[in-house]
């Protein structure tokens, strides 16, 4: 077993795991937030997507030990706590940017580094800081349209 | 997926990392950002007794200028190599590869060194570190060595690294007329094809080039056959059409998967060495 101590969403964790523990597993199983989702599990789907020290990351592809000392932000991170949505999350809400909802929490961590990298892409840009997420239901429109949204209201 | 079970161990320094692989005796690994290693470690593919965690150790990382050369550590990730303000001025086709690898998540998390050593026969890096004729910097207790990238892709998934060494950094002389042209994989990104190509020319003419390929056979290679019909010529579109032509026409054993038949891909060698050249033209200087 190895300690490790990460902070989630501003609050400092530790925990004694097995290396092998994906980090997905940890916030999910361990920790309970369960708005990160496990989608391919072969890092391709970006359901998993959280940020780890700032920058968008697949949590199925990433020991929890490598987590170590790092700051994680997952979905349940985001809004403000006042019953305030994030902005990302408010454009989801707004332009129906999703139907099943399985990818949305990943699309919107993804979308999260996006805005940080470059507060006002252009619609070709949006869809390359999406590349890394899968939707396969809404055809993406909505999701772009999701992610303008925040951009322009940020 | 769950791999088998392993011991963690954190490095602090490049000589801690290669006293704690020694340690296990040949059945431990590094791993920096792990995106290449944690995926065949899920499916179990490879076990190693111990992971010996490279990603924090100091001066690992960053992009650097060494006495007019550029010298890129090797637990750089991608996202920091494509986003480089050193490499964008002068050597874009570097950072410009590098934002083509995967996905922003996977930029942001693999690493050069990573990808050199792993050598997926997909990769984007090895068709770009041979066009800028990279020098791989390694270590180990034995001391440093220095490959060129032309010696170090010898096979599918093989590199000339030994066992107990570890990949430092790359470096390479700046090279501005460079461009790297990729079909992509739609869904994983990699290379089904992907050529790297860059030009020394002087007083008009093309000194020399450096052509790279990788997708097609199991490892990156030089495309000697266009490179020496370049070799003196004027650096015109007419002349990359004519020398693109050659390319891949004497590889043998090009893969074939459900991504691309064997036909497709050689059909595509020369598209994408024309373009590649094409962009290295784009980026002399006009006269």
């Amino acid at each position: 077993m190895a300690n490790v101590s990460i902070t989630v969403n501003g609050k400092l964790r530790t925990a004694d795991v097995e290396p092998r523990l994906l980090l997905v597993h940890f916030l999910r199983e361990q920790l309970n937030l369960t708005g990160t989702h496990v989608g391919c599990d072969t890092s391709q789907c970006g359901a998993c997507t959280v940020l780890v020290d700032g920058r968008s990351a697949k949590s199925c592809t990433i020991f929890a030990v490598q987590a170590d000392g790092s700051e994680v932000t997952t979905i349940e991170g985001l809004a403000a706590g006042d019953g305030q949505l994030h902005p990302l999350q408010d454009g989801f809400w707004e332009e129906h940017g999703l139907q099943c909802g399985y990818c949305t929490p990943g699309m919107i961590m993804s979308a999260v580094d996006l805005l940080n990298n470059n507060p006002s892409p252009s619609e070709r840009e949006i869809r390359e800081g999406l590349d890394g997420n899968f939707c396969r239901c809404t055809g993406y429109q909505h999701i772009v349209n999701a992610v303008q949204h925040a951009a322009n209201k940020g | 997926m769950i791999p088998s079970a392993f011991e963690y161990e954190r490095a602090t320094s490049v000589d801690d990392a290669l006293a704690k692989l020694a340690a296990t005796g040949a059945t431990g690994k590094f791993i920096a950002g792990g995106h290449s290693l944690v995926p065949l470690m899920k499916f179990r593919l490879n076990e190693p007794t111990t992971l010996i965690d490279i990603a924090r150790i100091p001066g690992l990382a960053g992009v650097r200028d060494v006495d007019g050369a550029i010298e890129v550590g090797a637990g750089t990730v991608h996202h920091d190599v494509a986003t480089s303000s050193l490499l964008r001025q002068q050597c874009p086709v570097v950072a410009e590869t590098a934002g083509t690898i995967g996905d922003p998540q996977v930029r942001n998390r693999g690493t050069l060194g990573g990808s050199l050593a792993h050598a997926d026969p997909a990769a984007d890096y090895p068709a770009v570190m041979l066009a800028v004729d990279a020098e791989i910097h390694l270590r180990s207790s034995r001391g440093p060595r220095v490959v060129p990238a032309s010696d170090f892709f010898q096979d599918l998934f093989t590199v000339d690294l030994a066992p107990d060494e570890i990949i430092t950094a790359v470096r390479f002389a700046p090279v501005r007329a460079a461009a790297y042209a990729k079909l992509y994989q739609r869904a994983s990104r990699f290379a089904i094809v992907g050529v790297a190509a860059a030009l020394d020319v002087a007083d008009g003419v093309i000194r020399s080039a450096r052509v790279g390929l990788t997708g097609a056979v199991s490892h990156a290679v030089r495309l000697t056959a266009v490179e020496e019909a370049l070799a003196g010529r004027q650096p015109t579109s007419e002349v990359v059409a004519e020398a693109a032509q050659l390319a891949g026409s004497d590889l043998e054993d090009v893969a074939g998967d459900i991504h691309a038949s064997e036909t497709y891909r050689r059909a595509m060698v020369p598209v994408f060495a024309k373009r590649a050249l094409d962009g290295a033209l784009a980026r002399l200087p006009q006269r």
